[in-house]
């Protein structure tokens, strides 16, 4: 009996994996083929498409941009998401509950809509530099990853630390910087990570605020299928999963930043 | 002659309990405590006069200097929270050193005076550990040096001793007391614990819903409380009119002695007394035992006149 339910376990954890990894596994086989086409499992292995991928100029400059625009609007958004999580977890204000709704807005809003209507509300009516315009949507898209993340951080730091540094004749603003930064840094780190990756991968928002000449790799890599099949996008996918991996194994041997996400 | 005195200081702030029409003063050098139970109103002044909170209206005057509305950094108070609050990233030395460099105090000066603080709360040998490293009766003596090191014109402490257990916060009561001796510093102690009260205490004001109740010595508060709220949170058990007795000084003996008659309903096992609550014609009545009793037994409980405490009256 109790061996049954641990042998079905078993088999659910088997399947639950096989479900995850199994498309990584797939990318990851199909990344290294020499074929003509995208196929699988390849007739022949090599690394022709890795070293392709170096030659198209559509996808480093791509690449440049998202990472561009992923560190800025990181930066953007943990600048407005980090004092956002310290006011909402320390000050008792009117509108508090409604602030906390809206900053959970652009987490359930479909990223078309988020797109469109940055498009239409800031791109075309202010004709933004489209690079400004993904920077702002990406930022706007961001800010509910650093808030939540680092609220949580904040929610397991002692409220009076702050009262502590401030009737030792600190200011709010260097009681903020000496004392409850220094012990939210984790938890930062995490959003940092979380919000990059987050606007690196994203697709839906920046597909309407992409435009002439600059474009983000994600949006690259759909116009590229649009018109090739070739194995190129799999072994782009394997790069950029394990650019991801170490990105957040670095920063977790850094930081330990798993507690927080 | 008032070194510290509040004048009719009123409260009102979100969560915190109200404050209504305080006044109160502190002398130089005086170690006075705020009692009174949860929701008094006692922390919420200790927070208003450190410049946490804000006053809805009346005056904080300290040494002639009137304090109301000034940033609660440029108070130069100390205080002493409930939870230690020390700094989880900085050592105990760093935790102290905290204020000193804020001050930009020569390394020199700054080096010695943390030296002498966490050697005058007796953990010389514990400068470099973090505060997660210290025991909680550590943390508290790191708590006190970080607020002492900056020779603060008053020293506030909310509940410090709470979160300590039943032997050390005896020892550590008698360690504030020679501290603030020794600094001749004024102390400003809320508590809801009487005997911590009593035992540290010049004078002892009780709270009750943001206002005085009564403001004595520990001597006359235990022996003279001033109403009923007073007597039974001194531990006046038995309150009828107004005369107050404490269990102490009610003689539980068997029926037919003189006093009351009564039944046995509850007992419970003191160590060195027995007390027994007892039913009598005019209400529930807690005594000692003189003699062993069972529940259900019939008994006789004498309450002295020459014995009880007049409440309001001799304070």
């Amino acid at each position: 009996m109790n061996n049954g339910i641990s042998r079905s376990a078993l088999c659910m954890l088997v399947l639950a994996l096989v479900f995850l990894l199994g498309p990584f596994v797939v990318i990851f086989v199909a990344g290294f083929s020499a074929d003509e086409t995208l196929a699988f499992p390849p007739k022949s292995y090599g690394l022709r498409w890795v070293v392709y991928l170096f030659t198209v100029e559509a996808f480093q400059r791509s690449f440049v941009t998202s990472l561009l625009v992923g560190a800025g609007s990181t930066v953007a958004a943990l600048a407005f998401g980090v004092p956002v999580a310290y006011a909402l977890s320390r000050f008792d204000f009117a509108g508090k509950d409604a602030i906390k709704s809206v900053l959970t807005l652009p987490l359930i809003v479909p990223g078309i809509i988020v797109g469109l209507a940055l498009l239409d509300l800031m791109v075309l009516a202010y004709a933004l530099p489209v690079t400004w315009g993904l920077l702002i949507g990406h930022t706007t898209l961001l800010v509910p990853y650093t808030v939540r993340v680092v609220s949580a951080s904040l929610a397991n730091l002692r409220s009076d630390i702050d009262d502590a540094a401030v009737t030792l004749g600190a200011t709010r603003l260097q009681a903020f910087f000496k004392v409850v930064l220094p012990n939210i840094r984790g938890g930062v780190a995490a959003a940092a990570v979380l919000a990059f990756i987050t606007s690196f991968n994203q697709v839906p928002v920046s597909l309407f605020l992409t435009g002439p000449g600059v474009s983000t790799l994600p949006i690259e890599m759909m116009a590229y299928m649009e018109t090739s099949y070739d194995p190129s996008i799999a072994a782009l996918s394997t790069l950029l999963v394990l650019f991801t991996i170490v990105l957040v194994a670095f920063t977790e041997k850094l930081l330990g930043i798993s507690k927080y996400v | 002659m008032s070194y510290l005195s509040l004048e009719k200081l009123n409260i009102a702030y979100g969560r915190a309990a109200a404050v209504h029409d305080l006044d109160l003063v502190v002398g130089r050098g005086e170690l006075v405590s705020l009692l009174g139970p949860s929701g008094c109103g006692k922390t919420t002044t200790m927070r208003a006069i450190a410049g946490l909170l804000k006053t809805t209206s009346g005056r904080i005057v300290l040494d002639g200097d009137d304090i109301t509305t000034r940033p609660a950094h440029q108070r130069r108070l100390g205080l002493v929270f409930q939870s230690y609050a020390l700094f989880p990233h900085l050592s105990a030395f760093e935790n102290v050193a905290f204020g000193l460099r804020l001050q930009k105090v020569a390394a020199a000066e700054l080096q010695q005076r943390v030296d002498a603080a966490l050697a005058s709360v007796g953990l010389s040998g514990f400068a470099e550990r973090l505060p997660a490293r210290l025991s909680g009766g550590q943390q508290q003596r790191v708590a006190l040096a970080r607020a002492i090191v900056l020779k603060p014109r008053l020293l506030l402490l909310d509940e410090p001793l709470s979160n300590l257990d039943a032997k050390l916060r005896v020892e550590m009561r008698a360690e504030l007391r020679r501290i603030q001796r020794e600094l001749g510093i004024t102390m400003l102690y809320v508590t809801h614990d009487q005997d911590e009260a009593l035992s540290l205490s010049d004078r002892i004001v009780i709270l009750r819903d943001g206002r005085i109740e009564q403001d004595a010595t520990p001597e006359q508060l235990y022996h003279h409380p001033a109403t009923a709220f007073v007597a039974s949170f001194m531990g006046y058990d038995n309150l009828f009119d107004n005369l107050a007795w404490r269990p102490g000084q009610v003689a539980v003996r068997a029926a037919g002695e003189p006093g009351e008659a009564g039944t046995v309903k509850a007992r419970s096992y003191l160590g060195e007394r027995v007390e027994y609550l007892v039913d009598t014609a005019r209400g529930a009545v807690k005594g000692v035992g003189a003699g062993h009793f069972n529940e259900g037994d019939r008994v006789s409980v004498l309450l002295d006149p020459a014995l009880a405490a007049r409440i309001g009256v001799s304070r």
